[in-house]
């Protein structure tokens, strides 16, 4: 009953966000720092990430085919699956919901903890649309993030390859561009949409409904980053089955 | 001015205010006072909106609070200035961006009308050079003043104080009480204290409201305080030797 209770808080907490909008001039100011602060601001552990995974990638592929008979073109081929259709959009969203959720978390708790959020509601501000409403907009540029980090997986796949010399540029590239399926792009960014969805409001709802000090904003921290990760993961295995089965 | 009428508010099975019956007027400093879960805290969230009550009604300049539409409740809102026990500064901003806040939502003034507003209320509040720090960067007694600033930066009707002096030292403290009694002078504002310091009691207290394990035991002003003999309010009052005194001399003095 009370994870009932839960979902219920939750699916509320959404609806209150797009209620009584704050004045257009003050959220925009609002959008472009959640912009900085959640998409510019994860660019570089994004790209250092995808680049060496991708890299790890080919190793393994390249290392596990010892089949003469199998093309050496295959190393790019499964690169770009995995990188395109698992890495990018759902592995990276959980390594999102650690630096991006808790950070949404830490800093809505906190501004619970020291009576911030009362001071808005007080103002006759809905704080909801306030502070979460900017994040959910800043993050439905998160599937920007995840084009560039399935370009770099890629492209450290690349390097790997060809400096570990495992294939050629050509067969990687020619790997690469094998047997293209365009709406497996389109799968990866529903999927990127629909947890860029959940990176905003999962841990917005941890930091706003929490209740103590400041152990417990560390507390609501980690919780926002499992049931994150555990949505992330339900959610990827229910929109595979639906969009490629 | 802002009347309560036969106000309770539960948690669960917890009754905390059993029936609360009193006004709050314009221009004057009013306190609520009381130990510690005698309901003063839930009291003033009661006042402010923040908690909804089973019974009762809270009427701002004749308006009930509870019976408005959700814009009247906004504009009413909107004529609120709080100052928070822990002041409550948004950390992100600078002190100058925190008291030009309320301008930016509610109003349409310009740039250099809000810069001119915002100048003129950090010097009402002694903080004219502080604009470009950080809240962190403020010690207590100056963050209290910024929140003091920011809730009356957009010429509120109605003040409310949540323990202002928490956390202070007596001189500063001092300092907080004789500002918002003169900007509740100044400005005619109906001012609303949560307060546990009898300083504050002694030296601002025009009207004086005492709870009780959620019961409104005793009203009155500061001078009232002295010749009450109600046993909770002097009990409460005079716990310290230095208050007996005080009372002693003061009633001796009026024979």
């Amino acid at each position: 009953m009370l994870y009932l209770h839960y979902l219920g808080t939750y699916f509320l907490m959404i609806a209150e966000m797009f209620k009584k909008p704050t004045k257009w001039s003050v959220m925009k100011q609002l959008i472009l720092k959640e912009i900085d602060d959640l998409i510019i601001g994860s660019l570089g552990i994004v790209a250092f990430i995808s680049f060496f995974v991708g890299g790890v990638v080919t190793i393994q592929t390249a290392l596990n085919i010892d089949n003469p008979l199998i093309p050496k073109n295959l190393v790019g081929f499964a690169t770009r699956q995995s990188i395109i259709l698992e890495f990018a959009p759902t592995f990276m969203s959980i390594i999102m919901a650690g630096k991006v959720g808790s950070f949404i978390t830490s800093s809505i708790g906190t501004m619970r903890v020291t009576e911030q959020i009362d001071a808005l509601e007080v103002m006759g501000i809905n704080s909801l649309n306030y502070l979460v409403f900017p994040k959910f907009i800043s993050l439905m540029l998160y599937p920007f993030v995840i084009s560039i980090s399935m370009f770099l997986g890629i492209l450290g796949g690349l390097a790997a390859c060809v400096y570990g010399g495992y294939a050629s540029m050509g067969d990687y590239i020619e790997g690469v561009q094998l047997d293209f399926t365009p709406f497996h792009m389109a799968y990866a960014f529903i999927k990127t949409l629909i947890f860029a969805f959940i990176l905003a409001t999962v841990p917005s709802y941890h930091g706003y409904y929490m209740k103590g000090g400041a152990l417990e904003v560390g507390k609501a921290s980690t919780t926002s980053f499992v049931w994150t990760s555990v949505v992330i993961i339900v959610l990827n295995y229910l929109l595979t089955q639906l969009l490629l089965s | 001015m802002i009347e309560v009428k036969n106000l309770h508010k539960s948690f669960g099975d917890a009754h905390i205010l059993k029936g609360i019956n009193t006004a709050f007027e314009k221009g004057k400093t009013n306190l609520i006072i009381g130990q510690s879960g005698s309901g003063k805290t839930v009291f003033l969230k009661c006042l402010l909106g923040l908690f909804n009550y089973e019974q009762g009604s809270i009427a701002y300049d004749g308006k009930i609070f509870s019976k408005l539409s959700e814009d009247e409740k906004r504009d009413i809102r909107a004529q609120i200035g709080m100052v928070f026990q822990g002041s409550a500064l948004f950390d992100s901003m600078t002190i100058e961006e925190n008291v030009m806040f309320p301008l930016k939502m509610f109003t349409k003034q310009s740039k250099s009308e809000m810069q001119d507003r915002v100048d003129f209320v950090l010097k009402r509040v002694n903080l004219a050079d502080a604009h470009k720090k950080m809240p962190s960067e403020a010690s207590g007694g100056m963050q209290k003043r910024v929140a003091i600033a920011r809730a009356i930066v957009n010429k509120p009707k109605y003040l409310f104080c949540d323990e202002p002096n928490s956390g202070l030292d007596p001189k500063t403290s001092i300092v907080i009480d004789d500002l918002i009694k003169e900007i509740t002078e100044e400005y005619q504002i109906t001012t609303v204290i949560n307060s546990h310091d009898m300083n504050s009691v002694m030296q601002i207290g025009e009207k004086i409201v005492f709870l009780k394990n959620g019961y409104k035991e005793w009203e009155g002003s500061r001078y009232d305080i002295f010749k009450t003999d109600n046993k909770a309010v002097t009990d409460f009052v005079y716990s310290s030797e230095l208050f007996k005194k005080v009372r002693q001399m003061y009633l001796e003095e009026r024979g």
